[in-house]
């Protein structure tokens, strides 16, 4: 039988050929080019118009930027370099602007010797959020930790930091660090402290004020807690009295005597030379921190059993969804001195902060709120069934579920407040976008630079806005636990 | 021995208003109450207080008296010897017209990028990504500045347009000159004009009328017609082809009412140093309406996608799977279901676009703001009755727009039993 076989089989193949590539039609660019952009005629028209767009946008852009001058003193002396360069008839953008006034588009009016401090403070901002915010993931807390305080550090030295204050800048990042690696609660604790660290780096002052106003709350605390084994609920109003006491009456003059004794002040610095990013930085902040727990109080308040507590709510979030922000603004310039009894003055960022903190709030309120609504039945269920009073569910079991759900929510509500920080040029205070661009303009050397100070302010804006965007969708995947 | 709660509950203590779970809520509420009332007293009290000291009276009277200023761009007749209620309702219609204007092209604007975003062409997707991602993540006060200084700077004077061999060109067929002072914009104008109804100062024409009634009568019809379709289906399973008898209705009415009116374009024709013929908006109009539409639109765009993407293609294979044509899969079983998601964070878009329309404080357009929280308010000092006013007919505002949406929504909205 082998032999007929081999008679009839012609050929047998002994070794494998070796493998070709692809023809071009069906791998490769070609075909990545044919499927993507050139499937169809709808699709070839619309790479024609996509590709006509890009081609309108860099003829118009693309020879503006490429002849754009770093080095000038003026908007003339920029024209005439470029027309030196490229021929009369150029146009080019003169960042030599930017480069001249960075420093008033970052900083406003800050003294430029004290550059440092508000540098400090947003450094410190990433170390008060790292153990709320990078705790789960080692690598991802060093990166941020390592960069913030050499870049921090970096910036503090370059900014003219004298010798004396980068060493205690230095004993500080590397204290906070350890207290963050090695005591989790401790640097809780100190993240709660730095909202009034910051208020002192920035506004300066005696950090005596600082400190007796948080012994308040460590004294309203102490209070509590020896009081509530006789009184019950009662022991909160105690709390409430001793802090009133303490800030109304005492914590003042303690706050100076201790001063004489130990001077820890820093040079004052007062509102009115607070501009740029410095100025919608701490905003944005202090409108965050304080607007994500006030949000939560009114979602759960508007869904609350209790009649007259929601219907509080929901007119306070109704009232405020309803009415733009600059109208907000402008009852915190022209009106809060009507609603406060005379002679009682508010520092106008305070004010400021005050209605964007209640501006963002109602939106929060109305995110968070999806997501209770987003919880099923059964978890609320189950909390009661577990025994845990209204409290207790809500922070054990309710919130870290609603809130998971709403971070993408909560985060582009931030965003918002961020981008809204801008408005307040309405109310006479130094934005970087509207307010700095027009002083920087109003000096006859910058005048007539439109372009270049959008580009450089809308910039900043888009990295700060889409990288929070971002780590919302980080976050967002990492918590994503039931899908993994 | 079975004990009832409650059957032998314990008799009423004082001290069960805070302990007893059942009386502790009617406490919380009315400490609650009573804060905020006491908070609310306290500042009504300074505020009385102050203005007593500043010698200020709490009144609207002041509505009533000249207003004593222009506004470039009114809807309705006004003259600076106008009161300042006047002004207000100028403003209040200024902000609606953008509000309206804005919105119609924000959605046009907002739903063709959330399709090409969706598109399998490569390089039209990431443009539109681009652009939703940077419009989104800077703030829309930099979009005004930028696009007024697109027109104060870029835009060419009325002059340019003059001559053989112009600087510029009108856009759109010659209808319309974008200056860097005004933008002239066809009119319309009627060779057989019937006349206005005399209604106060300002009159409503006839020829209104009649395209409203027109069109009113055409929906009617509609309704009929779809009835009578309905009925047909009902009886022999076959449904009768009406789109080309809706579509005579809603167009022949319309059209012959045209022929009949003499309706025609006025265009803008450069005379001497200006247009004339047309209408000229206000710059500060349409830098406002086209930076609010690109903003708003990138949010829109983001809406739709999401709305699309959440429509599974399973929805769409049953349908074809049924026998649906495209058509018809389209509208009965696909777009039901993305209203569903998109109608409710739409609605809240809209009311953004409403509420940031007071950014016309940025370029100088006088809206609500700019008249009744603005001139009026600097003229006459009196930044309590104003603020209240305005804020309050924002919020109205808000409550109407929010309302009509809710109604559309529920009837887009999953019908659960």
């Amino acid at each position: 039988m082998s032999e007929t076989d081999a008679q009839t089989t012609l050929f047998v193949r002994d070794t494998m050929l070796p493998p070709q590539p692809a023809p071009d039609k069906v791998s490769g660019p070609l075909l990545w080019l044919r499927e993507n952009m050139f499937s169809g005629p709808l699709n070839i028209l619309l790479t024609l118009l996509g590709l006509s767009i890009v081609w309108l946008v860099v003829s118009t852009i693309g020879p503006w930027l490429m002849h754009s001058v770093w080095n000038a003193n003026g908007m003339a002396e920029c024209r005439q370099i470029i027309a030196e360069r490229y021929g009369p008839d150029a146009s080019g953008a003169c960042f030599a602007l930017i480069r001249e006034r960075w420093n008033q588009f970052v900083f406003g009016f800050y003294p430029p010797a004290l550059y440092w401090r508000p540098v400090m403070a947003f450094t410190l901002l990433f170390f008060a959020l790292a153990p709320i915010l990078f705790m789960d993931s080692r690598k991802a807390r060093w990166t941020v930790l390592a960069l913030a305080s050499v870049l921090g550090f970096l910036c503090a030295q370059l900014l003219g930091a004298d010798g004396q204050t980068l060493i205690v800048i230095t004993v500080a990042i590397v204290l906070w660090i350890l207290v963050i690696e090695y005591g989790r609660s401790k640097a809780l604790l100190l993240s709660l402290a730095y909202p009034f660290i910051g208020m002192w780096l920035l506004w300066g002052g005696s950090l005596w004020v600082e400190i007796m106003i948080l012994a308040g709350f460590a004294l309203a605390f102490l209070a509590f807690r020896l009081t509530q084994p006789m009184l019950g609920l009662i022991a909160l109003a105690v709390a409430a009295a001793v802090i009133g006491v303490w800030w109304y009456f005492l914590a003042d003059p303690a706050a100076n005597a201790l001063e004489q004794v130990i001077p820890l002040g820093l040079g004052k610095v007062p509102s009115s030379q607070f501009g740029g990013f410095v100025l919608s930085i701490t905003i944005g902040v202090a409108g965050i921190a304080m607007s994500l727990p006030l949000g939560i109080l009114l979602a759960l308040a508007r869904r609350s059993d209790l009649p007259i507590i929601k219907m509080l709510a929901v007119i306070f979030i109704e009232f405020i969804r309803g009415v733009p922000l600059i109208a907000l603004l402008f009852v915190a310039s022209l009106l809060l001195n009507y609603f406060l009894p005379p002679k009682v003055e508010f520092d106008i960022i305070l004010r400021v902060v005050i209605m964007v903190t209640l501006f963002a709030s109602a939106y929060m309120a109305e995110v968070i709120r999806g997501g209770l609504a987003a919880l099923p039945r059964g978890q609320y269920e189950a909390a009661d069934a577990l025994g845990l009073d209204y409290w207790k569910a809500q922070r054990l079991i309710v919130l870290p579920q609603a809130l998971k759900i709403s971070i993408p929510g909560i985060v582009s509500t931030f965003i918002g407040m961020f981008k809204d920080t801008t408005l307040v040029t309405f109310v006479g205070l130094y934005d970087p976008l509207k307010a700095m661009s027009d002083t920087v303009r109003a000096t006859f050397a910058w005048k007539g630079a439109y372009w270049e100070p959008y580009i450089f302010v809308g910039s900043i804006f888009f990295i700060l806005c889409f990288g929070m965007s971002r780590y919302s969708m980080y976050l967002e995947r990492r918590l994503k636990r039931e899908n993994r | 021995m079975v004990q009832y709660p409650g059957a032998n509950s314990p008799p009423f203590k004082l001290s069960m208003l805070i302990y007893d779970r059942r009386y502790r809520s009617l406490t919380i509420q009315a400490v609650v109450f009573i804060l905020v009332m006491l908070v609310a007293a306290w500042l009504i009290n300074n505020t009385i207080e102050n203005l007593a000291r500043l010698g200020k009276t709490f009144s609207f009277e002041f509505l009533f008296r000249r207003a004593g200023y222009d506004i470039p761009q009114q809807l309705i007749p006004y003259t600076s010897d106008d009161t300042n209620l006047r002004a207000a309702i100028v403003g209040l219609l200024n902000t609606l017209q953008v509000t309206i204007f804005g919105c119609i092209t924000a959605t046009i604007v907002g739903v063709m990028v959330g399709v090409l975003r969706l598109s399998p062409n490569w390089l039209i997707s990431r443009l539109m990504t681009v652009y939703v991602e940077v419009f989104r993540n800077i703030p829309l006060l930099l979009w005004i500045l930028v696009v007024l200084a697109i027109f104060t700077e870029v835009m060419p004077q009325p002059n340019a347009y003059r001559g053989e061999n112009p600087q510029a060109h009108m856009l759109l067929f010659d209808t319309i000159a974008p200056t860097n002072r005004y933008t002239a914009v066809p009119s319309i104008l009627m060779s057989n004009d019937p006349g206005v109804i005399p209604l106060g100062r300002e009159g409503l024409n006839w020829a209104v009328v009649w395209f409203a009634g027109g069109l009113v009568l055409a929906w009617i019809a509609h309704r009929f017609l779809k009835n009578w379709a309905q009925r047909v289906q009902d009886q022999t399973g076959r449904r009768p082809t009406t789109w080309w008898i809706t579509a005579l209705m809603f167009i022949a009415p319309p059209l012959l009412l045209s022929w009949y009116f003499g309706l025609h374009l006025d265009r803008p024709v450069l005379k001497g140093f200006n247009f004339t013929g047309g209408a000229k908006l206000d710059n500060a109009f349409v830098v406002l309406w086209i930076a609010l539409t690109l903003y708003t639109g990138a949010f829109i765009a983001e809406i739709v996608r999401g709305g699309i993407l959440s429509v599974s293609k399973g929805q769409s294979e049953a349908a074809f799977a049924l026998g649906l044509r495209p058509g018809r899969t389209m509208s009965l079983v696909v777009l039901p279901q993305a209203l569903r998601v998109i109608v409710p964070p739409l609605i809240s878009q809209y009311l953004n676009l409403m509420k940031n329309s007071s950014l016309a404080i940025a370029v100088g357009f006088m809206d609500l703001r700019g008249t009744l929280g603005g001139t009026t308010l600097n003229q006459t000092g009196r930044e309590m009755e104003c603020m209240i006013l305005m804020m309050g007919i924002y919020l109205l505002l808000s409550l109407i727009i929010s309302g009509g949406m809710n109604v559309f929504n529920n009837r887009v909205k999953l019908k659960e039993r």
